[in-house]
């Protein structure tokens, strides 16, 4: 047999499993009740505007919190990383692991219900503050990393540099580096954003009042009051349209520095 | 010669990285006003030297004084001192992320606490001592080779350093534009300027400098007059690396 003709049969062969594939699920699946609870136009009606007011906008609030809270703690834990004082580093590194080795969910059961209990004082907030300052403390851990890595990118003769023109260390940090690690680490910190949109869902665990549901929170309890998977239907095309321009924004910025180097 | 001609004095400099040793007690001085180039093979420890004067490389051991002030006694305020000592890169070092006059005058605003109109006045007038005051609102990434080190020549100049150190900065340049650096050198050089030059460039030690170092393995081979060493070497060893590059 001729190599050509050879790809060419093996090609037909992946085509012919995936549509095989196709017909099987379309055959298997009872479309009426797929219909009906999936894609249930009177739920949706229902649902709206409240899905957008209530549910997508504490997405997008609470991903902005925890995001520019984990920001700011992250770049204090990155610092610590690299300072020349040996015990800040072994803190940075303690925090670091021990909080990108719990799960995220155990970590916002243990601080939104242990602090009140523990220190007698409940977070800005209420609950949803608890778990807001649970999933800072979550992201700082990872932002952390990718921050250090990022400020190891820019190279050693651009501190050299500044140093030799007599720029102190805080400065030469302020003015040369960080500038620069920050716009290496743009993509990566775009893909942590998209990671804590995510982990947001995550909040549903401590219970939080009607106005501060996100959206998981928001369609499970529409699930449960009209009986009906639609809301997830709902929820999950709300969470692409938040994240596949992010997504796509990381790949064109990605394309783009490739291109700069 | 009295100690307050002296610009750089280096005495029995030690440089160990771990067990490897790369400068093995070294005693150099450069007067104010002179010109001394530093030559010798990769690896002699040229550029290590250089890098000691104004501490980029923490000395293992030995004594640099720098107008007669102790770089290395932790009173020092290293930073006043970096900025009477201009130094230029091989790899240029422009901060890719500011224009070249922001470039020029960053440090000026930092360490010298200059306000921004006299900062700005310095930078241009440097920019215009090498040649290139039209362009100071270009990014570093959109300058030729030879014009990213004259941008950064101008930048150690806007300090007005009493002296300035050259880690051979016509190493990584296309040959057609290492001759622009190189004017501009001469024009320093010419101006009065103290200047140590590590470099491979054999006709500008010839034709600018005042002293000629020879380096090997760490340690000065030889030094003394350009002309001199370079048409009668004196040791074996100036003699191979000499009839290897000229």
């Amino acid at each position: 047999m001729k190599r050509s003709t050879r790809r060419r049969l093996t090609q037909a062969a992946l085509y012919g499993i995936l549509l095989s594939a196709i017909v099987a699920l379309a055959f298997a699946a009872d479309w009426a009740a797929v219909k009906e609870n999936y894609f249930d136009v009177e739920v949706l009606r229902e649902l709206w505007p409240e899905i957008l007011t209530v549910g997508v906008r504490n997405v997008i609030v609470f991903t902005t919190i925890a995001f520019a809270g984990g920001l700011v703690l992250a770049l204090v834990l990155a610092l610590m990383k690299l300072s020349p004082v040996a015990p800040y580093r072994w803190m940075a590194t303690a925090y670091i692991e021990f909080f990108r080795g719990l799960p995220a969910l155990l970590v916002i059961l243990a601080v939104g219900f242990t602090i009140p209990i523990a220190f007698h004082w409940t977070p800005p907030g209420g609950t949803v503050g608890a778990g807001l300052f649970a999933l800072t403390l979550v992201s700082a851990a990872y932002i952390a990393e990718t921050l250090r890595a990022g400020i190891q990118a820019v190279p050693k003769g651009q501190s050299e540099a500044a140093r030799s023109l007599g720029m102190s260390g805080p400065w030469t940090t302020a003015s040369v580096v960080l500038p620069q690690a920050f716009r290496i680490v743009i993509p990566p910190l775009t893909n942590e954003f998209v990671l804590l949109i995510k982990d947001t869902s995550l909040l549903f665990v401590i219970g939080v009042a009607m106005n501060q549901r996100e959206l998981t929170t928001f369609t499970r309890d529409a699930a449960s009051t009209y009986g009906n998977s639609t809301s997830y239907t709902a929820a999950a095309v709300a969470y692409l349209v938040i994240t596949l321009p992010l997504t796509r924004l990381v790949a064109w910025l990605e394309r783009r520095q490739g291109r700069a180097r | 010669m009295t100690e307050a001609n002296k610009a750089i004095e280096v005495r029995g400099l030690h440089k160990h990285y771990g067990a490897n040793e790369v400068l093995k007690g070294i005693d150099f001085h450069v007067d104010v006003g002179q010109v001394v180039c530093v030559i010798g093979p990769s690896g002699s420890g040229k550029s290590t030297l250089l890098r000691c004067v104004n501490r980029l490389e923490e000395p293992t051991s030995g004594t640099i004084l720098v107008e007669g002030i102790d770089i290395c006694d932790p009173e020092t305020d290293l930073d006043a001192v970096r900025t009477r000592i201009g130094m230029v890169f091989q790899q240029f070092n422009l901060f890719p992320h500011l224009s070249v006059l922001q470039n020029l005058t960053l440090a000026q605003r930092r360490a010298l606490k200059r306000s921004k109109s006299e900062a700005v006045e310095v930078a241009r007038a440097n920019l215009e001592k090498v040649g290139l005051a039209d362009r100071e609102d270009a990014y570093p990434a959109h300058l030729s080779g030879g014009q990213q080190q004259r941008v950064a020549i101008a930048r150690a100049l806007s300090m007005n350093p009493d002296m300035m150190l050259f880690d051979e900065p016509t190493s990584a340049l296309d040959p057609e534009l290492v001759g622009d650096v190189l004017a501009v050198m001469k024009q320093l050089a010419s101006d009065g300027m103290t200047m140590m030059v590590v470099t491979h460039e054999m006709g500008f030690a010839r034709e600018v400098g005042d002293k000629l170092v020879f380096m090997d393995d760490g340690v000065i081979v030889e030094s003394g007059d350009p002309r001199e060493m370079l048409t009668n070497p004196q040791h074996a060893r100036t003699r191979g690396f000499l009839s290897k590059v000229l």
